[in-house]
């Protein structure tokens, strides 16, 4: 398999964007990769995404959005794995590359969120839960998430504060990131004050419901160079899924398919976990970041609560976590979270993070997890300076 | 000149608090009470609706007035999104009840919460025209808002009625300017009960564009900047829209302190801004200017500059003031008893 590289990352404009509607969305960000790459075509586009038949009622999206990009003809697919379906797509993107099918392809990914109202949007998000043994009976999203917490705090002794200093510290990154929804700092007092949607999860540990679209160009080296822009590699990239439903599973308070994930990931790098520098995560909820920390192996059961009060994963810190806000304050359109993720590797380890969110020492690799539901799927990707 | 020679407004002497309804659904209370700036809210009783608040709100305008020829009131106008028939006029009843009859043109007005200014702008523009010596608007609502929806922490009741004419004026009407955009923000479709609306979306493009285009052209139109103005009163769906909108065009909390009624009488709907005009009123002095500028869904707004005179001293305590309205005589009610005035509990015919 010959190398991967990412030349070009694009954002369009994140949060409730009123006044652009979902393919808008999506070419804002893909004319933003293209000219920030310099590519003069693509030899495919992938598009996650999580529903757009739920949300607007759209579906056949690869098509549409190949056309609303000018570009007819162009071989393009929708990928859906939930919340993490920009990340599998970037991972199609990679592996049509590494193959030698494409030299240029676009991974993108979108959702519009706010053309529905909440309780519609609840409902779609629950699409990605078991419907038959969870939704069913009740459960949403922050009802699964908050039941997760509540095991985890049981088991480890995980306590408020520690879900505080998730929200707190991805919002100080966030106020920092242009594109970011929420670009505001919190203080403690104003999370734990928040309005309560499922105990023990307030507000301001949920991430929002976002309209936008983020897009990177996966090339060959030989495709990256001929750019003269700069570029990392793709060194690792695995999906894994786990019983989609919790009541399946061992336990609630380990994401196993991030576990999987990282495990074949760091594999295929040729990396162990220390070797990382930074990670974007799925902070869907501030104890999923945690969950994440503990579950890709960087922190045992338990541990990362206390190192996260410490600071450690501050952007100063010894492993810094969601440089750019993460979930909570750049927001959650679903289907464009995984590539958005990339966008901030790109950023971090080509020197671009805006506005002194720059993790200082030039970090060499990082990881990007994404996942969809409670954890039934999970993609992780590593990626390294050129 | 062309102004206000009569005003008057009428409000229930019930009220729910927001703590009541949120106990019922198991809601924040106090996040409506800070997010939104609501209190407590009020609340019309069985034999009230539009039509009789419309009536006690058209008196006190016309012991303002003092003793006009009701033949030579020309147009009876009533704006509101409640009117007890959905055929058959408000305005006939009211005006009959008044003393308006026979020889006079009426109309019922539609436009979600800006019916009210509407009236006011139609009426106006006749008595400027020359086409008749008084034209009486009137602003009121019943307003409906779904049971546990965010709606139903603000719908609330009351009316304001102003006789315009061109002499004897208690307010010189300097400007007016109105903006209008399609906007999907709000609406209740025929044979629904209960409006709906577009939750977040309500506010920024829909009620803050809007207030915002109108409010802005009118000052540029006069010349004028909010340091001039005495007071200033919006639309106030809920406490923290107005005050937002004030402060983002440059007025204080002073300036709109009269006519800023929402967080203790929740939204009254087409009489939202009409009746904080009334409160602005009660309080000025002769030379006063009072911005003014209502929305409604759908959308559109309607600004006003108005100029106190000289006559605001006479009449000023010839009829009830709004805010003693707002603050004496209540009755607070729970959600069992507000439930039953509101129609909102099912009984076999």
């Amino acid at each position: 398999m010959r190398d991967v590289c990412v030349v070009g990352v694009g954002m369009s404009q994140w949060g409730e964007v009123w006044r652009k509607s979902f393919r808008e969305l999506f070419v804002d960000a893909a004319r933003a990769a293209i000219d920030n790459a310099g590519v003069d075509h693509l030899d495919s586009l992938y598009v996650g995404c999580m529903s757009g038949g739920l949300f607007v009622g759209q579906e056949h999206i690869g098509a549409l959005m190949a056309d609303y990009l000018g570009m007819p003809g162009l071989p393009a697919a929708h990928v859906e794995s939930a919340c993490a379906s920009g990340g599998v797509a970037f991972r199609q993107a990679f592996i049509e590359v590494g193959a030698g099918l494409s030299d240029i392809v676009m991974a993108a990914g979108v959702e519009k969120m706010t053309d529905c109202s909440g309780d519609e949007a609840t409902a779609a998000l629950a699409a990605a839960a078991d419907q038959e043994y969870e939704v069913f009976h009740g459960a949403t999203f922050p009802g699964l998430y908050a039941m997760m917490a509540h095991a985890h705090m049981h088991e480890y002794g995980t306590t408020r504060e520690m879900l505080t200093a998730v929200s707190v510290k991805n919002h100080f990154n966030g106020s920092m990131n242009p594109n970011a929804q929420y670009p505001f700092k919190l203080k403690p007092e104003t999370v734990e004050r928040s309005v309560m949607v499922a105990d023990p999860l307030r507000i301001l540990d949920c991430s929002p419901i976002t309209d936008g679209a983020a897009a990177v160009i996966v090339c060959s080296e030989e495709a990256a160079k001929k750019t003269g822009k700069p570029y990392i590699k793709v060194i690792g990239s695995a999906v894994a899924t786990d019983y989609i439903a919790l009541a399946q599973r061992e336990d609630m308070i380990t994401i196993k398919s991030a576990t999987l994930a990282s495990q074949k990931a760091l594999q295929m790098a040729g990396k162990k976990l220390d070797d990382i520098n930074f990670a974007e995560v799925h902070d869907c909820f501030t104890i999923a970041e945690i969950m994440v920390a503990e579950s890709i192996g960087k922190y045992k059961p338990g541990q990362a609560g206390p190192a996260f009060l410490a600071g450690e994963s501050a952007l100063d810190g010894a492993f810094p976590i969601n440089p750019s806000g993460g979930l909570k304050s750049k927001g959650h359109p679903v289907g464009a979270t995984g590539i958005a993720q990339i966008v901030e590797i790109y950023k971090q380890l080509t020197g671009q993070a805006e506005n002194g969110r720059q993790i200082q020492g030039g970090p060499k690799v990082g990881m990007a997890q994404n996942m969809g539901g409670t954890g039934a799927s999970s993609v992780v990707h590593i990626l390294e300076v050129a | 000149m062309a102004g206000i020679v009569g005003y008057g407004a009428h409000l229930p002497r019930h009220r729910i608090k927001v703590e009541e309804i949120a106990k019922v659904w198991g809601a924040d209370a106090p996040s409506y009470k800070k997010g939104l700036m609501l209190r407590e809210k009020s609340v019309p009783p069985s034999d009230m609706d539009t039509i009789t608040l419309s009536v006690e709100a058209a008196k006190n305008a016309f012991r303002r007035a003092g003793d006009i020829d009701r033949s030579q009131v020309g147009a009876i106008y009533i704006g509101s999104e409640s009117h007890p028939y959905a055929v058959k006029p408000s305005g006939t009843t009211v005006g009959e009840a008044v003393g308006i009859l026979n020889d006079c043109h009426c109309a019922d007005f539609e436009f979600a919460c800006k019916a009210g200014s509407e009236a006011m702008f139609v009426a106006l523009s006749h008595v400027k025209a020359g086409e008749m010596k008084y034209a009486l608007a009137i602003a009121a609502d019943t307003s409906q808002g779904a049971p546990s929806d965010a709606l139903e922490f603000s719908a609330a009741a009351g009316a304001g009625a102003f006789i315009m004419g061109n002499d004897n004026l208690i307010a010189e009407c300097l400007y007016t300017h109105s903006w209008m955009q399609d906007m999907p923000d709000f609406w209740r479709r025929e044979h629904e009960f209960y409006p709906q609306h577009g939750g977040r979306f309500t506010g920024e493009e829909a009620y803050f564009a809007t207030t915002r285009g109108a409010s802005n052209a009118i000052l540029k139109k006069s010349g004028m900047k909010p340091s001039d103005f005495k007071y200033a009163v919006f639309h106030q769906p809920n406490g923290k829209f107005p005050q937002r909108i004030a402060f983002e065009l440059g007025f204080t909390q002073e300036q709109i302190d009269p006519g800023w009624l929402a967080p203790r009488l929740g939204n009254t709907y087409s009489g939202a801004s009409p009746i904080g005009l009334t409160g602005c009123l009660d309080v000025s002095e002769p030379g006063d200017l009072i911005f003014m500028c209502s929305y409604g869904s759908g959308s559109g707004s309607d600004a006003f500059i108005w100029k106190v005179t000289n006559r605001i001293n006479e009449v000023r305590d010839k009829a009830v003031r709004t805010h003693k309205l707002l603050d004496e005589n209540l009755i607070y009610i729970d959600y069992g008893t507000y439930a039953k005035y509101r129609h909102k509990i099912l009984k076999n015919k």
